[in-house]
């Protein structure tokens, strides 16, 4: 089964990520390059993938495009595939069957004859620095300062000189609220500021789409917002963004495109209204009878 | 009976009394005290034994200690054990990567490589290499199953004690260093790895950089276990007749008779070289503890002048401590 998401709505999103705010302004000047064609960047088109771990079939043919600049957001219950999803959009997790598009170029692979052959290890990596991603437990390198942590990858992938490195570096961690704490290692900062570094990071190499997942499960209640509104900011960017998360009311709050995932299947997908207020389907239904408690009115 | 129903209790108990005056006294250890005093009254005894028995022979000791032929036999221990700890440790990586890769080929020969070298003797091992001569009687470099030939030598002139000595301690300390350097590779969180993957960040790079550095810490202590055993197991060479530390005392006690004094000018010796190394141990692992603890503990130096900064340059008044 598969679902064409998010098409109908990409007229809207694409003219949504408007200037104005200090987000989009800063990710302006950070990408000269991206101010030609802001649009253009980072549509992500995931046609029919499927994906096994031994006897288990975890994507069974998923179809989801997002537009450039739009936020999708995925929920689901434990199991659904969810993250195995986002870890196949930059090819962390290889697919089975389907394919992956961004701004129209196979991630992965590449077409010889009538075969999709995987890409090399060095193409993979290049096709990767345009995809940043922000896991679940961080990922933070504990040997590395926060600043070493935002300018490693523009120095080792990108080749970008130190002094630059750190100089964006430090513009990152100020648009994340933690430049005073640059050269704190990660095991000196609270969970919450962990994860705004790992977003940092995640920026530092300018990419055109940004793979969140579950970023706020390894967080306690308190901390959960300031990650949130990181993300927030970011959804005004014009990067585009695939959020995994169970955090409805921000899925509500900042998504243009909800997508309910269930047994390796993209159920159904829409605007946070239709999806979390009209929705179609019984199992979406049940889910979110379970998972939204009766107090919070949508 | 209070217990059993405290909001009645709470009306009658008696108000506590206030304590905010009293001084804290911390709580005696009055075994601790005679343990401390027994263990000093042996250490004492032992040392008073080392001093005054007459047969430790300590004029000789000194005599010989920093004596030519017993510096040059210092010397060649300290080559061996750097050259093999060496190239033991980097034919040890190259094994503990062949052992995580994905080919099945490479992981049987750094297993079968292991499994060979830790399960024979290291004095079999000596020996085999100095005696390669009469398995093999040249040596010769060229392309398989063909008659070209780059490089051909007799085995004998080839492997000389030396030769024979670097080759069975490197290989040796290759096997046991690739498994010490596996586990500490191990021990780093897989995430590490997808995260350097997902910054597009190369293979090299991941490991030498992310992996290697965190890896450090737990490779560092059994990695110089095996570089102070590898010092004092340098003295095994003397089959070999090679005169490194061990063998030069042997031969001197041979000529002079004065066994355990020259016993006891090695084992000195090898005292001072585990004890700079054990100093080099200590600093190399603060190092790469960089962001594995909140905050680094002070070094004996700076915890000594800590205490002199409080406790002399103070007044001499006793604190609570």
């Amino acid at each position: 089964m598969s679902i064409i998401a998010a098409r109908k709505e990409s007229t809207t999103t694409a003219g949504q990520p408007s200037a104005g705010t200090p987000a989009g302004a800063s990710a302006a000047t950070a990408q000269p390059a991206s101010a030609d064609k802001p649009t253009t960047r980072g549509q992500v088109d995931i046609t029919n993938v499927r994906k096994s771990f031994g006897a288990t079939e975890v994507l069974k043919g998923v179809t989801l495009s997002v537009p450039p600049g739009g936020v999708a957001v995925i929920v689901g219950p434990s199991g659904s595939g969810k993250s195995t999803l986002l870890r196949t959009i930059n090819h962390l997790e290889k697919v089975d069957g389907g394919y992956i598009t961004i701004d129209g170029e196979l991630v992965g692979y590449e077409v010889r004859g009538n075969k999709l052959h995987e890409l090399r290890e060095k193409d993979i990596l290049k096709q990767r620095t345009n995809i940043g991603m922000v896991f679940q437990n961080f990922n933070l390198f504990p040997h590395l300062t926060a600043l070493e942590n935002v300018a490693e990858a523009p120095i080792v992938a990108q080749g970008r000189s130190k002094a630059e490195a750190r100089k964006r570096g430090l513009e990152l961690l100020d648009r994340v609220g933690l430049k005073d704490r640059a050269d704190a290692y990660p095991r000196q900062l609270s969970g919450g500021q962990q994860q705004r570094v790992a977003i940092a990071r995640a920026l530092a190499l300018d990419p055109k789409i940004l793979l969140f997942d579950e970023p706020t499960s390894a967080l306690d209640p308190e901390l959960v917002n300031e990650v949130l509104d990181v993300i927030r900011e970011l959804a005004t960017s014009g990067t585009t963004l695939i959020v995994v998360t169970h955090e409805m009311g921000f899925a509500r709050d900042v998504a243009d495109t909800v997508v309910f995932m269930d047994d390796g299947l993209i159920v159904e997908s829409g605007t946070p209204h239709e999806i979390f207020s009209n929705p179609r389907e019984e199992r979406t239904r049940s889910f979110f009878s379970k998972v939204i408690e009766p107090a919070f009115n949508i | 009976m209070s217990a059993i129903a405290p909001p009645a209790t709470a009306d009658t108990a008696p108000p506590t009394p206030d304590y905010s005056e009293y001084k804290l006294v911390p709580a005696r250890h009055p075994w601790r005290w005679v343990g401390t005093v027994l263990v000093a009254a042996g250490v004492a005894a032992i040392a008073w034994s080392l001093v005054t028995n007459p047969r430790w022979e300590w004029g000789v000791v000194a005599q010989w200690f920093t004596a030519q032929s017993v510096v040059n036999g210092l010397v060649e221990t300290l080559k061996l054990t750097a050259i093999s700890g060496v190239l033991g440790f980097v034919l040890g990586f190259v094994l503990a990567l062949m052992r995580l890769s994905a080919s099945p080929l490479l992981v049987s020969v750094s297993w079968t490589f292991s499994w060979i070298f830790r399960s024979t003797p290291l004095l079999v091992q000596l020996l085999l290499w100095y005696n390669l001569g009469y398995l093999y009687e040249k040596i010769s470099l060229g392309i398989p199953f063909t008659d070209v030939r780059f490089f051909e030598a007799q085995t004998t002139t080839l492997i000389s004690q030396f030769a024979a000595a670097v080759l069975g301690l490197t290989l040796n300390q290759a096997a046991y260093s690739a498994e010490i350097i596996r586990g500490g590779i191990l021990s780093v969180d897989q995430g590490q790895l997808e995260a350097a993957s997902a910054l597009g960040i190369p293979a090299w790079q991941r490991n030498t950089r992310i992996v290697l550095p965190q890896a450090m810490r737990a490779i560092l202590p059994n990695a110089f276990n095996e570089i102070i055993g590898l010092v004092k197991g340098t003295s095994i060479v003397y089959v070999l007749a090679y005169s490194e530390l061990f063998y030069t005392v042997q031969v001197i006690y041979n000529r002079t008779q004065q066994v355990l004094p020259l016993l006891l000018v090695a084992t000195l010796w090898y005292v001072v070289i585990t004890s700079v190394l054990s100093v080099f141990q200590y600093y190399i692992e603060r190092h790469f503890s960089k962001g594995a603890v909140r905050n680094l503990p002070l070094t004996p130096l700076q915890k000594a002048r800590k205490f002199f900064a409080t406790h002399v340059a103070a007044s001499p008044t006793k604190d609570a401590r």
